[in-house]
Formats: structure tokens, C-alpha cells, sequence
């Protein structure tokens, strides 16, 4: 898992060459790029992403309300049962520190998890595995993240992105081949995508795989870098450049595409692992393809689809990250917990301090934000929704962020006890850290969300575009959205969540629905002001993807609070509470970082930043004298 | 070989905080993690040891209590007990089940399933009644090793290694018998995830206590359940001469 890194840079790039462009600029006079007819179908079906909609000023309210609630009481009770050896190995025979002082599982370790069926999951029943859901599954990363980091990325880059891609695009016969020994064979599956010149864009991925002039086989050449369970895989799923002849013009082009590769095949060989800073117990090594022959049958997913396989597998993954952390979370504040009441100083126990507060309840706040995506997500995805990439990078950003904001405060709070190995938390900031570069850096994964939102909204536009040219015949969707923006100009109308939301409830509904609609009207203007060229303001898309995981974090946080009003949980005052808090906090970042994507002011200061970095490019770091030369 | 019937008790988890009911009829459970009696987890390794060591031939679980009790039978299922009986008690004649109709109970299904051997834990940890394999073996006369730190099948019987007080007592008795589990017999094994997959296949028969001719109508009432006293808070003294006069005060010394 650790660089697979790459993802959805293609994405945006997409959007570069084609999609925004095309459909922002009104004389589309002669688009450069064939419109892609599946693609165009696609966008004829209604998004129901709540995200998606939510650029264009639209509540999509299906997947977020009510709270999804998609186990069955059978599915329960699996779970129930299931928590409960899961837990049981975790304190009784993984011992953390241990797999990461010898870098890697202790085989007694390794059996235990493989008898446990904790590396076949998702896998149905029948071909060996758990058959679990996504909703089950994100409940068991959760103990994975309470106890060890490290052992959760050696069974999530087996299973979660590993074999992930035969689960989701393999043919029946990949899948009975490759599935039971994945899931119980004790044979390790990993996923290769990301090379020495080939990051975040993982398009520009230089693996080549050339077919035989007999057709039977592709000869894969080339390598990867950063490969999870790189060294022990015998099954790997990876990405090559091949040319593809478009059946349409018979143009040769490179595409990407998936294949199943065995070490067996010969020609495959790995580096040793490398020595990183946390999850050291997952072992990270290069990994070379020589004349690797390839049957063609062993091409995942269609010849030339490679890059779409690579991003599905990856969106498809990443609930299972805020799952994960929003367990480590719960540690960290237990620790912390524990420190503050117990520890006096001044003549008090700390936790009497506001400073010490205002900690905890930020941690708990955001343990709760990130627990209420992460099952919201899942949930989704297990009623069949197609429509979850940018809520689930949304999750991946806002789960690895806070999880190092929790880690970190609690480290805070336990003060000088905190830095010390013993408290068992020093070793949780190292591991956290790799979150937020891998699978997608979250500074990519801002840009996919800001982007592809705009995309959604551009479409949009430009439907209305042609509707303008021919008013006559569509004058319903005219009258509409010209009556929508008068409203929303003078401050009616607008989103409302309140319908929702339990009653106590209603003071952040206004908040949020208003920065739904600022919202909206913020990437308007950023459309009409920048067009096609929204592209490159990084600077601004960045603030408006900020945005945008505060308001989707606060849509989910108060769904679950009503959730649990209305069931009248035993948490249900805290929960209300929680979510009230989380709220009012997050609609001030929000409406500020909208803001500041409509401010000249941040133009400027924006600029300035562009210049300062570039005289610290110029000149190899900082271009100041010493204030005492 | 044998067959071993094993009871096992479903019981307010043994992490939890365990709170009084405000008016204090008992304790709280609702919303509060259950599991299976640890005791009552020994005594079926116990048996599915035997089963792997050829000793026993079909194991048999049996859990009293509500419907929530299957969980309990389900987890001893996927340690690798062959099936289950829950028998059905629920509401107040759950809340004042005693150990005398969970051995009659017991004794019964033991005779019914045709049981050589019945193993259960020394004790639950709600109750600490450690009553039901002493009354067991009573009501089906048949002798009894309880405490059992060691079982070991010699000739038509067993050779058992009991825990007393300062000490351990070896006996050998005949078969059939009734047998308790002492903390040390064994470590229990974890259901892997596979195996309680499996285990839900496994059949779980339900029977009411009538069906087995025992009456569990209440014959107690709980008058009260209280909190333990809370520990009075200590207080720093100045000089030895201060202590001893605090001692003699509250009585301690002379």
C-alpha cells in the first residue's frame, strides 16, 4: 500500500485535457479529444453523490439522510462474534513492538492472522474467504488501528489494493484461480503501480507490456518502486503501458493496463526492504519485471482500462483508512484521557484546565467526524452506490489528518511522558504519518475532489448553455435555475438540511445549509472568473476542497447525532452535543476558506507565495542575510 | 469414546465496569457487552482437546438463559463443539435462576444426549455461585472432580489434578462423571474467523425447561443489590506518634 501512492492525478488530468475545458468554454468549437461515449452515458445517469451535488448548489440528500443503516440483524451478530478473537489476538499474541523491532510479522504471528481468516475478508465464503461487506470489514480495521498500523498495512496491501482488483474486475476463472489462495493459502498478494519517475502521476508509469506476435502473451519489462509486501508476494497486480489500437480510427496508442502477474512466472524478482520511518513491520521493497511472460488471460479488467482498474481499486480502499484511524483515534484519546485525570499538577488534575479542554474535545470531535464518514462511506458503498470517490477521498484526507492532529495532541498532553517510547504512543505518530502521502497524497486527493466537483458543476453549465441557445424548448430548466440564482441572490432559498435534522439540532442546519449555498455560489465564481483556466489555481482549489471536507464532515456528523436522537441511544446527549460543536466550528473554516477563494486580497497574497517559492527554487533554499551579517 | 456435554453461560463481559440498576433489583445488562463465561471457555477446550485426542466423540453445548444465550453457544460452536441446545429462560425466571435448576436442567439433557461426561466451569463470574457441577453430579449420581487443574483419561476413567487451598489433590474416579474448570486446565483457543463462519451451520436445538420436566419457577427474591462500599479516602499524617493514636482511635491496635 505504501506508494501505490499514485492516483487520481490522471483524474485531473482528464479534466485538463478534455472534460473542463470542453465543457466550460462556450464556442467548444472543436474539441481536441473524442468525447468518450461511455463516459458521456455516465454523466447522463443521476450522481447521486452528495459531494457532487453539492458543487453545483444541489442537496442530494440520499446517501447522507438518514444515517445508512444497511446490516441486516444476522450481519450484526457476524460482527459481534467476529470483534471478539479479533480483539482476543491482538492482546494476546501480536505484540507491536516486537514486529517492529525484527521489521516484519514473527511467523508465530503471521499463521495466527492467516488461521484468523484476517487476510481474506472481503473474499466470499465460498472461494475461502470471510465474505464480509464493506461495512464488516471497516469494523474489524477498526481493532486493526486501535492495536498496530504496521500489521494493518501488511494485511490492507494484501487485501484492500493487493488482490482488490481481481475481487472487483476479475473473470470468473481469475477470480477461482487466484481468490482461495489469496484468502487462505498463505500466499501474499501485492500492488504495483508506482515507479522511481512515476508518483502522484501514476499515468506516466513506464512498465511496458508487449504482446507476443502469437497473441498469447504480453512480455512485461521494467520496475517498481515502494511496493508493499513487494518482497513476499507471489501474486501481484500490475500496471503497464501497452499499445492499444482504438477500434474506431486504428490509431496506436499507449494505454495503461492491469495484469496479474505470478513471481512464479519467472523474471520477477525483489530488492530488500526498506528502512522507513513507521509501519516497519510491513515490508516496502523495489520490485523487477524481466521479460516476465504474461498469459493474456491474466490482463485485468479490459486491454488499455489499466488506469481506470488502479483508481477503482484505490477509491474502492479508501473508507477502510478513516475506518482504521478512527480506531487509532479512540486509543490516542483513551491515553489521554487516562493522563489528564490522573495527572496533578498546579494542585489540580490537569483535565480542570480549559488549555487541556479545549485538546480533548477537539480529539474527540474529530474522532467522531472521521468515525461517521468512515461508516457512512461503507454504507453506501454496500447499498450499490456508484457514486462515493470524492466522499471517500474526502474520508482518506480528513481520517489521516486528523488521526496525526489526535496523535499528536494526545503526545502533547501527556507532555514529556508522551515523547517517550513506553507511552506507546511516539511509535502511532510514525506510523501515522505515511497516511498522508500514500494511497494518493492528500494534496492531490484535495485537487481530485475540487476538481472533479467542478467537473460536475461545469456539465452542468453547460447544459444550461444549450439550453440558452434554444430557449424556446427548454424553458422549464431555464425558469428554474434562473429563479434559483434570483432567490439565492437576495437569500432565499438555497439548500435546507433542517427537514433532516433532529430538532435540537436546527441551529447547525442553518449554518451548514449556508455553507452549502456559499458554497455553491463560490465555485460559480470561481467558473465564470477563471473558465477552463480553474485548473491551475491550486491556491484556490485548494481552499475550496477545504471547504468542502468541513461541510461534508458536518452533514455526516449531524446525520449520525440525529441517527442516534432518534433511536435514543445512550450517547444521544453527547452525540447532539459533539455534533453542535463540530458544527459551529467547522461552518467558521468553512465560510472563511469560500472566502478567500473570492478575494482579491488572497489573489495577491497567493501570488506573492508563487514568487517566494520560486527565488527558493532559484536559489537552492532560503535567499536572505543573516540579520547579524 | 465419549460424549461431553459442556454448559456454558452467557455473562455481563468480565472488562466491564459492572453498575447497580438505580433501583437496585440488580445489575445492568442492557447495552453492556456480553461473553462467555471464561471458566466456561476452559471447560470446552477442554473437551474439543479430547475430541482432537480421540477421547470424545461428539461435543454438545449447552447454554440456559434468552435468546441472546445463542450467542454464547455459537462461540463454543466455533471452538469446535459439534452442536448446541439453548435452553429457553427468560425474564424473571432468568433474573432468579438458581443452580439447583440449572443441574437439574443439566442433568437431564446429560441423560437425554446419552452424555458420558459433562464438564462445566468452576464457577460464572456474575453469580460466584460454584455450585452447578457439585449438584449436577448429585442429581445424576455419578462421581465428581471439581476444580480440575488436570485431566487425564486412565483406563474406564479419569485421573484429575484438583486445585485446594495450598495445594493439589490427585483422584481417579469412574465414568461417567461431572467435572469443573479450574483457571489453569488450559488456554482456551480463539474462534478464528473461518471457523465461526462454520459454526453457523452447525445446528442449535431449542428447548423449553418444561420439556425437560424441571420447574423453574422463582422461589427467592432479590431484596436488594448494592454497590460495594466506596474506599474512604486516606489522609497524610505528620509523625509516627500521630499514626499510632489514629490506629488505637479507629480501634486497629491496642
Amino acid at each position: 500500500m505504501l506508494r501505490i501512492s499514485a492516483i487520481a492525478t490522471r483524474n485531473a488530468r482528464n479534466i485538463v485535457n478534455g472534460e473542463v475545458r470542453r465543457c466550460l468554454s462556450a464556442t467548444a468549437a472543436q474539441p481536441k479529444h473524442k468525447v468518450d461515449v461511455k463516459q458521456e452515458r455516465a454523466t447522463e445517469r443521476q450522481n447521486m453523490s452528495f459531494m457532487a451535488n453539492m458543487f453545483r448548489g444541489e442537496l442530494e440528500p440520499s446517501q447522507v439522510f438518514p444515517y445508512p443503516d444497511v446490516l441486516n440483524a444476522d450481519q450484526k451478530e457476524m460482527i459481534t462474534m467476529l470483534v471478539d478473537p479479533f480483539e482476543r489476538f491482538f492482546r494476546d499474541i501480536n505484540d507491536p513492538v516486537k514486529n517492529e523491532e525484527i521489521s516484519k510479522l514473527p511467523t508465530e504471528t503471521e499463521n495466527s492472522l492467516w488461521e484468523l481468516g484476517a487476510f481474506g475478508i472481503q473474499v466470499p465464503n465460498e472461494l475461502g474467504g470471510m465474505g464480509l461487506n464493506n461495512t464488516q470489514y471497516g469494523r474489524m480495521c477498526e481493532i486493526v488501528g486501535v492495536n498496530d498500523l504496521g500489521l494493518g498495512i501488511v494485511i490492507g496491501a494484501h487485501q484492500s489494493i493487493g488482490f482488490k482488483g481481481i475481487l472487483l474486475f476479475g473473470t470468473d476463472a481469475q477470480k477461482q484461480k487466484y481468490l482461495p489462495k489469496v484468502a487462505s493459502e498463505k500466499v501474499y498478494a501485492a500492488f504495483a503501480l508506482t515507479e522511481p519517475s512515476s508518483g502522484s502521476d501514476a499515468g506516466s508509469i513506464r512498465c511496458r507490456a508487449v504482446k507476443s506476435p502469437d497473441g498469447k502473451h504480453y512480455i512485461l519489462n521494467g520496475s517498481k518502486i515502494w511496493i508493499s509486501n513487494g518482497n513476499i508476494a507471489e501474486i501481484m497486480t500490475v500496471f503497464a503501458q501497452t499499445e492499444v489500437t482504438d477500434p474506431k480510427t486504428g490509431e496506436k496508442k499507449d494505454k495503461v493496463t492491469a495484469f496479474i502477474v505470478e513471481r512464479g512466472f519467472g523474471g520477477v524478482t525483489s530488492g530488500p526492504p526498506e528502512k522507513k520511518m513507521g509501519i516497519r513491520c510491513s515490508q516496502t521493497a523495489e520490485v523487477y519485471f524481466e521479460d516476465v511472460k504474461i498469459p493474456i488471460e491474466n490482463v485485468l479488467g479490459k486491454e488499455g482500462d489499466g488506469f481506470k482498474v488502479a483508481m477503482n481499486i484505490l477509491n474502492n480502499g479508501r473508507f477502510g483508512m478513516a475506518a482504521t484511524l478512527s480506531g487509532t483515534m479512540r486509543l490516542c484519546i483513551q491515553k489521554a484521557s487516562e493522563h489528564a485525570a490522573n495527572r496533578v499538577q498546579f494542585g489540580k488534575k490537569i483535565h480542570n484546565f480549559g488549555a487541556i479542554q479545549e485538546k480533548l474535545a477537539r480529539m474527540a470531535l474529530h474522532q467522531y467526524a472521521t468515525e461517521s464518514m468512515a461508516y457512512t462511506i461503507s454504507q453506501n458503498m454496500d447499498s450499490g452506490s456508484q457514486d462515493y470517490h470524492l466522499e471517500a477521498a474526502i474520508s482518506k484526507v480528513f481520517a489521516s489528518e486528523s488521526a496525526w492532529f489526535v496523535c499528536d495532541e494526545a503526545i502533547q498532553i501527556l507532555g514529556g511522558m508522551g515523547y517517550m517510547q513506553s507511552a506507546g504512543l511516539e511509535k502511532f505518530m510514525r506510523d501515522l504519518r505515511i497516511f498522508r502521502i500514500f494511497e494518493g497524497t492528500n494534496d492531490i486527493l484535495r485537487l481530485f475532489v475540487a476538481l472533479t466537483g467542478i467537473q460536475y458543476a461545469g456539465s452542468h453549465l453547460k447544459e444550461l448553455q444549450r439550453a440558452f441557445k434554444n430557449p424556446a424548448a427548454n424553458l422549464g430548466l431555464i425558469f428554474k435555475e434562473s429563479s434559483r440564482r434570483a432567490f439565492r441572490s437576495v437569500g432565499i432559498g438555497g439548500v435546507d438540511l433542517n427537514p433532516y435534522l433532529h430538532n435540537d439540532l436546527r441551529e447547525c442546519g442553518k449554518q451548514v445549509s449556508e455553507c452549502m449555498n456559499e458554497f455553491g455560489k463560490a465555485v460559480e465564481q470561481l467558473l465564470v472568473k477563471h473558465g477552463k483556466n480553474i485548473v491551475d489555481q491550486q491556491f484556490m482549489l485548494n481552499n475550496l476542497a477545504n471547504a468542502a471536507i468541513d461541510i461534508y464532515a458536518s452533514v455526516v456528523v449531524l446525520s449520525r447525532a440525529s441517527r442516534a436522537a432518534k433511536l435514543n441511544l445512550p450517547t444521544v446527549e453527547n452525540e447532539l452535543l459533539l455534533a453542535k460543536t463540530w458544527c459551529t466550528d467547522a461552518s467558521y473554516r468553512a465560510l472563511l476558506n469560500l472566502k478567500k477563494t473570492g478575494s482579491n486580497d488572497h489573489v495577491d497574497l497567493y501570488n506573492q507565495m508563487t514568487k517566494i517559492s520560486n527565488t527558493v527554487i532559484e536559489n537552492d533554499g532560503v535567499f536572505t542575510t543573516r540579520p547579524i551579517d | 469414546m465419549a460424549r461431553v456435554l459442556v454448559g456454558v453461560k452467557r455473562v455481563v463481559d468480565y472488562a466491564v465496569k459492572i453498575r447497580v440498576k438505580p433501583d437496585k433489583t440488580g445489575v445492568v445488562t442492557e447495552g453492556v457487552k456480553h461473553s462467555m463465561n471464561p471458566f466456561d471457555e476452559i471447560a470446552v477446550e477442554e473437551a474439543v482437546k479430547m475430541k482432537e485426542k480421540k477421547l470424545a466423540s461428539e461435543i454438545v453445548a449447552v447454554s440456559i438463559g434468552p435468546t441472546q444465550s445463542q450467542e454464547v453457544i455459537r462461540t463454543a460452536l466455533a471452538m469446535g463443539v459439534d452442536r448446541g441446545i439453548h435452553v429457553e429462560v427468560s425474564g424473571k425466571d432468568y433474573d432468579l435462576l438458581q443452580p439447583i435448576h440449572v443441574s437439574k436442567i443439566l442433568a437431564k439433557l446429560a441423560l437425554d444426549e446419552k452424555a458420558d461426561l459433562v464438564i462445566v466451569g468452576k464457577q460464572a463470574i456474575d453469580d460466584d455461585s460454584n455450585q452447578t457441577a457439585q449438584m449436577t453430579a448429585a442429581n445424576l449420581d455419578w462421581p465428581q472432580g471439581t476444580f480440575c487443574s488436570k485431566v487425564e483419561k486412565t483406563g474406564d476413567g479419569y485421573t484429575i489434578t484438583r486445585e485446594i487451598d495450598g495445594g493439589l489433590e490427585t483422584i481417579k474416579c469412574k465414568s461417567p462423571a461431572v467435572l469443573s474448570a479450574d483457571l489453569r486446565l488450559n488456554t482456551p483457543r480463539y474462534a478464528t474467523l473461518p471457523n465461526i463462519m462454520k459454526a453457523k451451520k452447525k445446528p442449535i436445538k431449542k428447548v423449553a425447561p418444561k420439556d425437560l420436566g424441571v420447574d423453574t419457577t422463582p422461589r427467592i427474591d432479590i431484596v436488594s443489590v448494592e454497590e460495594p462500599p466506596v474506599r474512604q479516602a486516606g489522609a497524610v499524617v505528620p509523625d509516627v506518634d500521630t499514626l499510632v493514636a489514629k490506629l488505637k482511635e479507629g480501634g486497629h491496635i491496642k
